[in-house]
């Protein structure tokens, strides 16, 4: 049987494009900005040839790899997602000389190995693409080597994601060893019958998956990492493995876990209660941004799970709706960071955002509407993402879960205040450089005009995403 | 109607916050001031405009504007009837007060503060329009961010902690509001108001959704016990902050009441009606009681407000003709009297800075303009006949005593306690031996002052004595609005 290479065609532009600027990494000295600019491009034309390819549903390499709507949707929800992380964050890199070559070719593989995430059908390659992605990662946590605090980030996540990591690859084998089969359409198949050792591997699954996209009580690494890594990897992980992960996460529950859903149900349930309420819970006592942000990630994931939790193809759109609203958040959220900078370093902490919305009022009002985004205020886009989660959720008659989530909102946006109040109400205590960041003021421009302008076309995003499930 | 014109009123104040945003000449605010001015009153006159050419003699709403909104299941519908309109009026009112307070008032930050208020007067009137669940919650919730940094940017030193209760109590309140809409949504499949009227929501759940609605609307109210956060955010927030605050914001929850409660779950508002009264009563009283007490002016008229919101509660749940307009009346008035008190109190904050009323004592023979304006508005509070403030109470009342002699004689006990704060009120403040000599070398009201509280004043006694404009207006809605209950009522009591 020939395959039809064409439908690869993303992944080795990605992976021919990698090899290429290592070899001219290795081989021209001080090439960083070079390199960058053309890890840039590479994404970039990732992406349109993405928008190129059909959305028909198609398998190939023995029905292990996919190609569909939803593969694609995910697939450029990541690279845009990863261009701005990696764009806006380029003074930054430089100011903090992590000026590598290697930075930006990392990230392309880890987004090469997210891209097998969200296309496998089969747990072999998934567990690849994972693997892939995962180490990546490790690097790019320690990436700031002489920073203390940067390795220890490192280690940490490294210790505790090859425990994962461990746990998901064993339930992988016994998922192999009950069904006869890795290929994602066959087991599904086989657990329609009674199969109780299935459910064994399938809680050990999840536990791998809850543990990539950081929900309770899988989050531990997720303060430390994101506290000492530096911040422009943090803003990477923040956005780009949670995509990830997330995809895979639904789509384990849509199609090899689909005849199982009373069993996972009750787990995603826990999980994403557990996630609402550390997330709103654990943030209002820290002081440092990132760390904050960590905490509040969780709490997300928590309102994408209530999504999942729903065990219906509604329940999941919404969890997309979400995730990708999550991740326009986010993106803004984090370019907000790159431009606290005073005498050359950047400020994390929340009390030095004290009264800057005097010197710097565009600043200050693009904080606001981010972090009243992030609370989930209408009319902001926050407001809509939650609408629509809750919305699935209360048609599943689960009125525990939705009130819950929506009680948590409110402890959540108390942390959220404090911030804006540090803000607005209290007096001015640092004026920060006028920095030249164009990029991060870019991102932080449309992330604020989408968050404000999406009330007038809710059903944009949403129609899109309502195509993705339809094969 | 072809021309949008209910979403031309929500978005021209919205519209024209963006261009202060951009107005250049931060040393000068005349010209923010200038735009948001004109803006407003714009809107006024465009609202009053609405008001004229919109038909009393239909129940139906008129100005209908449908747009496909959230997919293809919840539509951005807006309409008005004859009780919408008179809030919308009030909003646009108010709006234009409160811009010319701030030219006194506030001197840090101008067009910044000039921005929050247009802006949360787009999402007021957005509040009164809307004809859809999801779209009455957009707006209901989005007004607590300006409200929010108006308290807290520009109020007085317990600003924070003022800003978060008021934020995190009526959130907390709100987000039931929100699992009920959804729900709601399953049941009866659309958020669409006028389509729910129709349809009728089961009784089994109408309990529940009542007791969610009713969960943020008393907070907004607010009802004892949910009113502590009340005082705080008076007190701390700027004048006109506090105005508005007085003025529309607590009358959203009155208009919930009408708009959602009593035709959505009739049965539940049934139901639930001796859990009102005896909550009204307990505002009316306790609350006055309290009044009584205060030391600072502020948080003594906010307790009144809780006082008088208590009548429109309790009036409301009478399902009268008479307790219905009658509390709409009441929140029409005391929209404008306590909108007018918390600017009388703004006048003399802003020369001495002070809001306790040890401070004053006297007033009357350094500023007699303000002291004839002030008690005007006092009497008014008491509910003086001659004054709006009396045929709410009066209405209110007759309506009581049609359902419940011992709650309408509670309620009357109330009467007598308003008359009894508001008078003393007037004597520490307006009356009395002059003890501080700052007092003596004060300036009677300048004229943007005289301005506001004039208009205010008219108002107050004309509607008074002339109030056929308001209820001819009401009227008919009001009427379809008690013979849908009575009916669905009646159908229960037949099964």
């Amino acid at each position: 049987m020939i395959n039809n290479l064409n439908i690869l065609l993303p992944e080795i532009f990605l992976t021919l494009s990698i090899f290429s600027i290592l070899m001219i990494g290795v081989f021209i000295k001080n090439s960083f900005n070079l390199i960058f600019n053309l890890s840039s491009a590479i994404i970039f034309l990732t992406v349109v040839i993405i928008l190129n390819t059909s959305n028909n549903l198609e398998k190939i390499f023995l029905e292990s790899f996919t190609r569909d709507a939803f593969s694609n949707f995910f697939k450029i929800l990541i690279l845009i997602s990863s261009l701005f992380v990696l764009n806006s964050s380029k003074n930054y890199i430089v100011d903090k000389k992590l000026t590598k070559f290697e930075y930006p070719i990392i990230i392309l593989i880890s987004i090469l190995g997210m891209f097998f995430m969200v296309s496998s059908n089969d747990i072999i390659l998934f567990y690849l693409g994972l693997e892939l992605q995962s180490l990546s990662l490790y690097i790019l946590a320690s990436i700031d080597r002489d920073n203390l605090k940067s390795s220890e980030s490192g280690i940490k996540y490294f210790v505790l994601s090859a425990l994962s990591s461990g746990l998901l690859l064993y339930g992988c084998s016994l998922l192999y060893g009950f069904t006869g089969s890795t290929n994602f359409d066959l087991i599904a198949n086989e657990l329609g019958k009674e199969n109780t050792g299935a459910v064994f591997a399938m809680v050990f699954i999840l536990v791998g998956l809850a543990f990539k996209v950081s929900a309770v009580p899988f989050h531990m690494w997720t303060p430390d990492v994101y506290e000492g890594a530096p911040t422009s990897i943090t803003s990477y992980f923040a956005v780009v493995p949670k995509v990830a992960g997330l995809a895979v996460l639904i789509k384990f529950m849509l199609i090899p876990f689909s005849k199982i859903l009373m069993e996972w149900q009750t787990i995603i349930i826990f999980i994403s209660i557990a996630s609402m309420i550390l997330g709103a819970v654990a943030a209002i006592g820290q002081k440092n941004i990132k760390r904050l942000l960590a905490y509040s990630s969780i709490g997300h994931i928590g309102y994408a799970l209530a999504g999942v939790a729903t065990g219906v193809i509604s329940g999941y759109e919404s969890s997309i709706v979400y995730i990708s609203i999550y991740v326009v958040m986010n993106l803004g959220a984090f370019s907000c960071l790159y431009l606290l900078k005073k005498d050359g370093e950047y400020k994390e902490n929340i009390s030095d955002l004290s009264g800057i919305s005097k010197k710097h009022p565009i600043l200050a009002i693009s904080f606001l509407v981010i972090l009243f985004s992030l609370a989930g205020i209408p009319p902001l886009g926050g407001f809509f993402a939650k609408f629509y989660v809750f919305t699935a959720v209360v048609e599943q008659q689960m009125y525990a879960l939705a009130i819950i989530g929506l009680l948590t909102t409110v402890i959540s946006a108390f942390y959220y205040l404090k911030i804006i109040k540090t803000i607005y109400f209290d007096d001015s205590v640092i004026s920060f450089d006028n920095t030249k960041n164009k990029f991060a003021q870019l991102s932080i421009f449309i992330s604020c005009s989408i968050l404000l302008t999406f009330f007038l076309y809710p059903s944009v995003l949403s129609n899109v995403v309502d195509t993705l499930f339809l094969n | 109607m072809d021309f949008p014109i209910l979403s031309t009123l929500i978005f021209l104040p919205l519209v024209s916050s963006l261009f202060i945003f951009i107005s250049r000449g931060q040393k000068n605010n005349n010209s923010a001031i200038y735009i948001s001015l004109f803006s407003s009153l714009a809107t006024f006159i465009l609202s009053l405009f609405v008001w004229y050419s919109m038909d009393y003699t239909s129940a139906d709403f008129q100005f209908l504007e449908e747009q496909s909104w959230i997919n293809d299941f919840i539509k951005f519908k807006l309409g008005i009837d004859g009780i919408s309109i008179l809030f919308i009026v009030l909003t646009t009112l108010i709006t234009p007060i409160c811009i010319i307070s701030c030219i006194n008032s506030v001197k840090d930050r101008v067009k910044e503060f000039l921005i929050a208020i247009l802006i949360l007067e787009t999402f007021m009137i957005g509040v009164f329009c809307s004809l859809d669940l999801v779209v009455f919650y957009l707006f209901f919730e989005a007004g607590l961010i300006p409200m929010f940094l108006i308290i807290g940017v520009w109020g007085g030193p317990r600003r924070v902690y003022s800003a978060f209760k008021f934020f995190l109590f009526t959130l907390l309140g709100s987000v039931l509001m929100l699992v009920a809409i959804i729900a709601i949504y399953w049941i009866t499949g659309t958020t669409d108001v006028t389509q729910i009227y129709e349809i009728k929501i089961p009784k089994e759940y109408q309990n529940l959704l009542w007791l969610a609605f009713f969960s943020s609307f008393a907070v907004k109210t607010p009802m004892w016990p949910v009113h502590t956060w009340l005082p705080d955010a008076h007190v701390e927030a700027p004048t006109a902050g506090s105005v508005i605050l007085a003025a529309i914001l607590l009358k959203m929850a009155g208009y919930g009441f009408l708009r959602f409660s009593l035709p959505m779950f009739p049965l539940a508002s049934e139901f639930f009606t001796p859990l009102i009264f005896t909550l009204s009563i307990i505002a009316i009283i306790y609350t006055s009681l309290v009044a009584l007490m205060q030391e600072d002016m502020k948080k003594l008229i906010a307790y009144s407000s809780v006082a008088h919101m208590g009548y429109v509660t309790l009036g409301i749940f009478t399902f009268t003709k008479q307790g219905i307009e009658g509390s709409i009346f009441q929140m029409i008035s005391h929209g404008l009297i306590s909108a007018a008190l918390f600017l009388c109190v703004g006048v003399v904050y802003d020369r001495l800075h002070s809001r306790m009323i040890s401070t004053y004592g006297g007033l009357v023979n350094y500023l007699p303009k303000y002291s004839f304006l002030f008690i005007v508005f006092a009497l008014a509070g008491l509910g003086l006949p001659g004054t709006s403030g009396f045929l709410g109470e009066f209405l209110v009342l007759t309506g009581t005593f049609q359902k419940n002699y011992l709650v309408a004689m509670l309620a009357t006990f109330g009467v007598v306690l308003g008359a009894a704060y508001m008078l003393w009120l007037t004597k520490r403040v307006i009356f009395g031996v002059t003890k501080n000599d700052q007092i003596k070398n004060l300036k009677d009201v300048n004229k943007s002052e005289m301005i506001m509280l004039g208009i205010l004043a008219v108002l107050v006694i004309f509607f008074g004595f002339y109030p056929v404009p308001l209820m001819e207006t009401l009227n008919v809605s009001v009427d379809n609005l008690i013979n849908n209950y009575e009916t669905a009522v009646q159908i229960e009591s037949l099964n």
